[in-house]
């Protein structure tokens, strides 16, 4: 049975954590992020699960891929500063391919930065941070109800394509109450489990090895070295490199359509603004009041591995307005796919784009 | 207070500080021992707030915000770069304790065992009280906090405080000791001796937090002096790694230390955790034998 609350962003993101059956919690606390780990600390026990805080954020991270290798849905959260000490953790989630969920209630950087305002300045770092090449997956909910809802999928996520899964919400949104319906429970696809006679990183026809979960009798050998497909590291071979980072990186770029997860609105539209977040809030409220259809709407709910061929909805769009709360960090993916103008407005400083900002954008640029 | 009266104030008023911070009188303290040839390394935390939104810095001296685990190594890179250049002003870090015990415990190991000629001062609060009263590695037996929720699954903090003191001690460090803003001759005098100690000392001084313990704000200076008396807190020096000096109590109740705060107030209500309460007081007692603190009098020594 759902039920109708009212909370707030972050709550209601540890609570899409427990209904997709989340068990295990790392994490340390900071602001903007901390109440996802209060609330945790206070449910999970309930539910026979395991609240653990940390002494840093890296250790928080490392016990999520520890539990993960258990068999465990297992998630940290954090924000700006925890979230840059994350990144060698998150290269070694992706290199073992080890299912977690990191979120990151973003805030104003960089270094301590605004600890209690707004920013999405950690997009690219969230997709690049970590050294080496690879695909994560991330998703930016711009309402409380998307932080209940894609936390939850962000798990699924995870377990689906053996990768680090990122929530990407900030400040604004992890505050921010409203109304929110929570489902007791929510469709949760499992982590798919080796197959006999599989090799525990063999992967299928979609790149994705099954999981050889710990203690299930498949004596899993797990490194961040460059390792073959039974995990055996093999650290100096060129072709043994490349098969595997090609790998990594595919599996994810190669879901890209079957992931993706956006709203386009006025597809006829000359004036296409693209958002991801909160911004998109502003973009609602212009729109309800200039009702116009020639200003179109193309709102991410999942920012990465990037759906460039979601821009295609807006075939007669002649420019791209893209307000976001850094200095423009998805435009130049948006940028880097089209053939008109892709306008950055970056706003910094932890506010959101006001309507009228964004009306005057749509009379200087239209 | 008579024989820190006439130190000079490089801590000014005016700050941010909760009224009845025991951590910002732990800092007009430093400061007044200190003096102006210092430099101070500040990790992120409650102190590092409050005092510092300009215009009004409280901060007399050169101050630096590290981040939150770093503050060891800042003070590392500067005092090895003052020696190098022949001058003479004192490196001091003032630290909360989450910075201390956990997210910083590698750095201050690495300055340690390298034994930087700094003084490392933690103000132990009990938790992380900037970002809203978490539990820390410092945080003692049973205290609730909002990621040690006490409850039906729970009482509160799960395990007692790191001693960490004696894993600092065990580094080799020359002088290591405990202290309490609710003995300001005493801690004054302390930081003194560490600062003119040649390596790395470490200093840590119990700074009750009204409003993450939960008692009258101004109740803190009582509070400080409960935990001395009951034996949950001790006062001692540590010199070469053999405690020197242990400060001598007629000891309390643990319950009259626990009682005055409300994070142990699960401990008696609805009803009274009598075991719980005995593990504390055995902690106390364990501390006494330990350290030595029992005010015996003639006629209870024969």
């Amino acid at each position: 049975m759902s039920r109708m609350e009212f909370m707030q962003g972050n709550t209601a993101c540890a609570e899409g954590a427990l209904a997709a059956g989340c068990t295990f919690f790392g994490g340390y606390p900071i602001t903007p992020s901390t109440e996802v780990a209060e609330h945790m600390a206070l449910k999970l026990p309930k539910r026979g699960g395991v609240f653990i805080q940390m002494e840093d954020e890296i250790a928080s991270i490392a016990a999520a891929i520890g539990a993960s290798w258990t068999g465990a849905r297992a998630m940290t959260a954090t924000s700006g500063p925890g979230f840059s000490l994350m990144m060698e953790n998150i290269g070694y989630a992706v290199m073992t391919e080890t299912p977690c969920v990191i979120v990151n209630i973003q805030r104003g950087g960089p270094s301590t930065g605004q600890p209690t305002r707004a920013a999405q300045g950690d997009m690219l770092q969230c997709r690049f941070g970590s050294h080496g090449d690879y695909g994560i997956i991330a998703v930016c909910p711009a309402s409380v109800q998307e932080m209940f809802d894609l936390t939850a999928e962000a798990f699924n996520l995870a377990d689906r394509y053996r990768v680090p899964a990122f929530v990407m919400s900030d400040e604004i949104v992890g505050h921010m109450r409203e109304r929110v319906m929570l489902a007791d429970t929510v469709e949760t696809t499992p982590r798919r489990p080796l197959s006999p006679g599989r090799l525990p990183f063999e992967p299928g026809e979609d790149g994705v090895p099954g999981f050889p979960e710990f203690g299930r009798g498949h004596a899993a050998h797990v490194t961040g070295l460059t390792h073959d497909e039974r995990g055996y590291p093999d650290a100096t071979d060129h072709a043994a490199h490349e098969k595997l980072v090609r790998r990594l990186y595919q599996k994810i770029e190669s879901a890209r359509r079957e992931i993706a997860d956006y709203e386009v609105t006025n597809p006829d539209a000359e004036v296409v603004f693209v958002t991801y977040g909160p911004p998109a809030r502003t973009v609602w409220q212009v729109m309800h009041d200039l009702s116009d259809p020639a200003i179109g709407h193309l709102r991410l709910r999942l920012v990465w591995p990037f759906p460039e061929f979601a821009l295609a909805a807006f075939p007669d769009a002649k420019v791209f307005l893209m307000p976001e709360l850094n200095m423009g960090q998805i435009s130049r993916e948006v940028e880097r796919h089209v053939d008109v103008p892709v306008v950055s407005l970056p706003k910094l400083g932890g506010e959101l784009h006001t309507p009228a900002e964004l009306k005057r954008a749509l009379e200087v640029h239209r | 207070m008579m024989q820190v009266e006439g130190k000079c104030e490089l801590f000014e008023a005016g700050h941010r500080a909760c009224a009845g911070c025991g951590p910002a009188l732990a800092a007009r303290l430093i400061l007044k021992a200190a003096g102006e040839n210092t430099i101070v390394v500040a990790s992120t935390g409650c102190m590092e707030v409050f005092s510092t939104p300009y215009p009004e810095t409280a901060w007399g001296v050169p101050w630096i915000h590290s981040l939150f685990e770093n503050a060891a190594a800042v003070a590392s890179g500067i005092e090895a770069a003052i020696k190098q250049q022949g001058r003479s002003e004192k490196v001091i870090c003032v630290c909360g304790d989450g910075a201390t015990f956990d997210i910083g415990m590698l750095c201050i190991s690495g300055a340690f065992e390298r034994n930087h000629d700094i003084t490392y001062i933690c103000y132990d609060n009990e938790a992380y009280m900037n970002t809203g009263i978490q539990r820390s590695g410092a945080t003692p037996l049973d205290a609730s906090t909002t990621t040690s929720p006490a409850g039906k699954c729970s009482l509160g903090n799960k395990r007692p405080k790191k001693d960490l003191p004696r894993i600092l001690a065990a580094h080799g460090a020359p002088y290591v000791a405990t202290a309490s803003i609710s003995y300001p001759a005493d801690f004054v005098k302390k930081v003194e001796r560490a600062i003119n100690t040649p390596g790395a000392c470490y200093i840590q001084v119990h700074a009750p937090c009204c409003t993450g313990w939960g008692f009258d704000p101004g109740q803190t200076i009582a509070i400080g002096k409960l935990a001395i008396e009951t034996g949950l807190w001790v006062n001692y020096e540590m010199v070469d790694g053999v405690v020197a000096k242990a400060k001598k109590v007629r000891r309390k109740p643990v319950e009259e230390y626990l009682k005055a705060q409300k994070r142990f107030q699960h401990l008696f209500k609805p009803t009274p955790k009598t075991e719980e309460i005995a593990k504390i007081q055995a902690m106390a007692d364990a501390n006494a034998t330990a350290y030595n603190i029992d005010i015996k009098l003639k006629q209870e020594r024969q």
